[in-house]
């Protein structure tokens, strides 16, 4: 136990520390606001701080738990929404109503909720590290796998089955140091990735439904992709209709310093969109991370590994989990504000030396992976950063870029023209394309074909957009006049999709094969006819037009 | 206990350092007495052992080392409140200015407020009509939102939002509503336009007043809109009331925010304002919102003015990342005599989408403003096209776009001040206008509205 020796907004300085370790969890003053221990210095600790840190006086105590930040995982978790450090904010709301008051202790997991579980082996069988030992029904779908700890093996003893909660032992298991007990739910040091077999190569792309992403720079189950843009420009609604509608079996958002309002909206969405494949309440298959921009700057720097630790949870029961971060830049501004209190030396627009580091870590944890009990599944992550001014040179895009493989790049201009998606198809790009190409062949044969022809043509309408501002459309050769009419319509009729339409907020592979071949044939066929000396103004069909137009909201495709 | 001491032993700046203190607490409100005697108030940024510093609001000239003296309150920031403010008028400091006795207090708040926990906030969906069309059509304001104004220097923001003031009403409804004026450092004939037009639109009864103006400290600037959003919080969420607070001039809020940060010797983030001032605006701007199973609604609308008239400034930047949208006016409007000077295509209501429709509005809004945001950014674009090859080469359609970009500035987004358009009135146009292009042209509306709507 020490006492406080200094206040600086979230940072706070211990003396009389020694013997504390590093990240281990504080209680700090006599509400006990939770804190983590960030730096040693002989005597002293620096410590920050989750929760607001007026009133505290020095000399008041510290307490250390002994424990690093660590999370709850078990069943409950599904359909929850928690806080930066892990604690579910409905429950918050029961201790302290609208708004959220300090020094709140509390699981992520509910300790009242009940579990009907089933195991699946028996007693005498030795138990690796990982190990699967039977599963609790946790929505209709998902089954919860309740697994081994990773840093626990032995032969099991007895196996309990039947209504547990939480913090029930399930099972004993005879260890090199005895018998210990395993119990429903698991804890976790947030900071440190949970274990795996080894990383594999994605080969399977993770299908939104959006057009723009899944074909033209899909990203694969277990890569890392990013989406910058300014603000306005969309990328909280890519985020929103990436959640909605990824295949992946879980989905973990994290609204990292974002707006209050656009977490309500996901609250009050979730529970009523349907999953188009499974036709089941989206939020049964969603766990949401909430620290909003006015909550306190430490805990936004926790949240994003509270959200990765459960999705690697989830992945090693073999699941297939999605994550979103919106948006990382808010963290990144956290690790800056935290450095800065520590006075450390800055790097780039003040940022700390060591953020390409951390950022990396971060995304090294997304992957394919062989699970520690011989499962194949994957963590996919999607970044979104907020670049000031809408630079993406600045350090957050930069470090970002070097790491995911994907880059969604969206664009004020078009944001402006209410060309949503906003992304940029210029200079956006996908590294998974090769990997995932499997896929692609089995929707349609031609599927990839198509697919390069059309980005050529749009390539190929930039140079000639070029040509025009100097001399005007007219002085184009007909050819060129059909490849502007034909990206138009790329753009208007398939790039373009309206994520508040019933219809057209999903759009499966085999539809959007379908809308880029019917384009693309009557470009053919225009062509054709144009090659053979006739004029575009004569080949004109406004029905056609119609009908292409339409195709996006027509449900029987 | 209050404690005094006559310690000081540095000033710099807008801040004072203290020793051999004791029993101090972090962000605690501090009194200073000059050797002269004035009095001042100052707030603990940062405390150790028998050491703190202190930021003084009213500025430190006239603060020795010898005689001063300092007093820790053991109080955090706290502002009496009762539903008497309405009608009032208070300093930067929530003391009243008007010559009528202080207020009877039902409470005393924290300044600083709590977070809303986003489980029990309530989705903002209730249409506001400013009668103003670049607002209500193309980037609705709903109850609860924060809707900033990026404006310039020279740009009629403060009319704007005397007009959203004096005109804005929820359809079929009659329920209470107040408006919380926070001045930071405009000038006294700017603070002076609004209270006449309060009084004129007799909203005055209605409006507590919170003026920090150009010739008052900058300092305070720090603690004004804290305070002023707490008396809204209290009108909002205790009393039922609809609030609608109107921040101006957030630039200058930015600007005291970095000369403290500046002499605290901080690290400085981009144009040297500190690292945090997101969060830090972000603390302001989510106090705007709804609660589930409050009646009452606090509305925002900050008015930055943009250095340059540059959108991508940090205070614009990172305003603009925080905020529901923002609603932006151009010199170039300005300049053509257009009021409001509202740049649509940078504009945004990030609301409007569940605010508007069947049972909000009209069943055909969100795809008319589509359209017509489509319609104006193509006939735009084709202005710099005309600027280089002229108008001979452009095809018919073309020429209709041109047409059509000119008539939606002059004839749709303009309008007087005096001018409360209804909404039916500007769909009306928005229809008129949409009606000029081929009906083929109209992609993003629905087929039934074009029978229902286009006008021929």
């Amino acid at each position: 136990m020490g006492f406080i020796n200094k206040i600086s907004g979230p940072v706070v300085i211990g003396e009389g520390m020694k013997g504390s370790r590093m990240f281990d969890v504080v209680k700090v003053g006599e509400e006990g606001l939770i804190g983590e221990i960030i730096q040693l210095k002989g005597d002293l600790a620096v410590i920050q701080v989750y929760e607001d840190t007026t009133g505290l006086k020095p000399d008041e105590k510290i307490e250390t738990t002994g424990l690093p930040l660590s999370i709850d995982l078990g069943p409950g978790l599904l359909g929850s929404i928690l806080d930066g450090i892990g604690r579910p904010l409905p429950y918050l709301a029961t201790q302290s109503g609208d708004f959220i008051e300090r020094g709140i202790e509390a699981s992520s997991l509910s300790k009242e909720q009940e579990f009907e579980f089933k195991a699946n082996v028996h007693p005498g069988t030795p138990l690796l590290p990982g190990q699967v030992i039977g599963h609790v029904p946790e929505t209709e779908l998902i089954q919860h796998k309740i697994m081994v700890p990773p840093d626990k093996e032995g032969r099991l003893i007895e196996i309990y089955e039947g209504v547990h909660r939480a913090e029930s032992v399930v099972a004993k298991i005879e260890t090199k140091k005895g018998i210990e007990e395993i119990t429903l739910s698991q804890s976790w040091p947030v900071r440190v990735p949970r274990p795996i077999k080894k990383k594999l190569t994605p080969s399977q792309p993770l299908i939104s439904g959006q057009r723009v992403f899944d074909t033209f720079f899909p990203l694969a189950k277990g890569g890392t992709a990013c989406i910058p843009g300014p603000f306005g420009a969309g990328k909280t609604i890519s985020q929103h209709q990436l959640a909605k509608w990824v295949d992946a079996d879980i989905v973990v958002y994290i609204g990292c310093g974002e707006r209050g309002n656009e977490m309500t909206e996901v609250l009050n969405d979730f529970p009523r969109l349907m999953d188009p494949r499974t036709n089941k309440p989206l939020m049964e298959r969603t766990v949401l991370i909430a620290n909003t921009s006015n909550m306190p700057v430490a805990a936004r720097e926790a949240s994003i590994y509270t959200g990765i630790t459960i999705a690697e949870y989830f992945r090693d029961q073999g699941f297939n989990v999605a994550l979103m971060a919106d948006s990382t830049s808010r963290w990144a501004e956290a690790l800056r504000e935290i450095s800065s209190r520590l006075e450390e030396m800055p790097g780039e627009e003040g940022y700390p030396a060591y953020l390409s580091s951390k950022l990396a870590e971060f995304y090294e944890r997304a992957g394919n992976v062989l699970t520690l009990n011989d499962a194949e599944s994957s963590i996919s992550v999607i970044g979104a950063v907020s670049p000031p001014g809408g630079d993406f040179s600045e350090p957050v895009t930069q470090n970002t870029l070097r790491i995911t493989k994907v880059f969604w790049g969206l664009d004020a201009p078009l944001a402006y023209q209410r060309h949503f998606p906003a992304v940029n198809w210029l200079t956006s790009y996908s590294l998974y394309a090769d990997d995932v190409k499997e896929f692609y062949l089995k929707v349609d044969p031609q599927f990839p074909e198509l697919r390069e022809k059309a980005f050529a043509l749009l390539q190929k309408e930039e140079e000639l957009q070029e040509i025009v501002q100097l001399v005007g459309p007219d002085a184009l050769p007909e050819e060129d006049k059909l490849v502007l009419d034909t990206t138009k319509r790329l753009r208007e009729d398939f790039l373009q999709q309206n994520a508040y339409d019933k219809v057209d907020s999903y759009c499966a592979p085999k539809k959007q094969f379908f809308m880029l071949k019917e384009i693309l044939e009557y470009h053919e066929k225009l062509m054709k006819d144009i090659k053979q000396g006739k004029k575009l103004s004569e080949l004109k069909d406004p029905k056609m037009d119609e009908k292409l137009a339409r195709m996006k909201y027509d449900k029987g495709i | 206990m209050i404690k005094e001491y006559s310690s000081v032993t540095d000033v710099k700046g807008p801040l004072i350092v203290v020793e051999g203190i004791e029993d101090v607490a972090f962000g605690e409100i501090v009194e200073i007495i000059t050797a002269d005697d004035q009095r001042r108030l100052g707030q603990v940024l940062q405390v150790e052992k028998g050491k703190a510093v202190v930021q003084i609001f009213q500025g430190t000239s006239g603060i020795d080392t010898l005689k001063t003296r300092v007093r820790f309150t053991a109080d955090t920031m706290k502002l009496n409140v009762s539903p008497e403010m309405l009608g009032r008028m208070f300093n930067g400091l929530g003391e009243p200015i008007d010559g009528q006795p202080d207020i009877i207090p039902e409470k005393r708040i924290d300044v600083n407020g709590l977070a809303i926990n986003p489980f029990r906030r309530e989705y903002p969906k209730e249409f506001i009509q400013t009668g103003i069309s670049a607002l209500d059509l193309m980037n609705t304001l709903v109850r609860g939102q924060k809707l900033p104004i990026f404006s310039g220097a020279g740009l009629p923001h403060n009319k704007i939002a005397a007009q959203i003031v004096k005109q804005a009403k929820v359809l079929a409804k009659e329920e209470n509503f107040a408006v919380v004026f926070v001045a930071m450092g405009i000038t006294h004939e700017e603070a002076q336009f609004f209270r006449n037009e309060f009084r004129e639109s007799g909203a005055l009864q209605n409006t507590i007043l919170f003026l920090n103006l150009a010739n008052h400290p900058a300092i305070e600037r720090i603690i004004t809109p804290r305070i002023a959003l707490s008396a809204a919080e209290y009108l909002a969420f205790e009393k039922d009331m609809h609030v609608l607070a109107i921040l101006t001039d957030m630039t200058n809020y930015c600007e005291a925010l970095r000369e403290v940060s500046a002499a605290r010797n901080e690290i400085p983030g981009r144009r040297g304002y500190p690292g945090y001032m997101y969060t830090d605006l972000a603390s302001l701007y989510e106090r705007a919102g709804r609660i589930k199973g409050r009646k009452g609604s606090l509305t925002q609308v900050p008015i930055i003015s943009m250095p340059d008239d540059d959108i991508t400034h940090p205070i614009p930047d990172l305003t603009g990342y925080i905020t529901e949208g923002q609603f932006v006016l151009s010199r170039d409007m300005q300049h053509k005599g257009i009021y409001p000077p509202n740049d649509v295509l940078p504009s945004l209501s990030r609301l409007m989408a569940h605010g508007i429709g069947k049972g909000h509005t009209r069943e055909d809004h969100a795809d008319v403003s589509n359209q017509l945001y489509a319609g104006y950014a193509r006939g735009r674009s084709l202005r710099d096209l005309v600027a280089v090859i002229g108008k001979e080469s452009l095809t018919e359609l073309d020429l209709k776009y041109l047409d059509f970009a000119d008539t939606f500035e002059h004839e749709f987004i303009n309008q007087s001040y005096d001018e409360d358009r209804p909404i039916e009135e500007s769909l009306k146009k928005a229809w008129q206008l949409l009606s000029t292009l081929p009906k083929e042209e109209l992609k993003r509306i629905s087929k039934e509205f074009i029978e229902k709507y286009y006008a021929n």
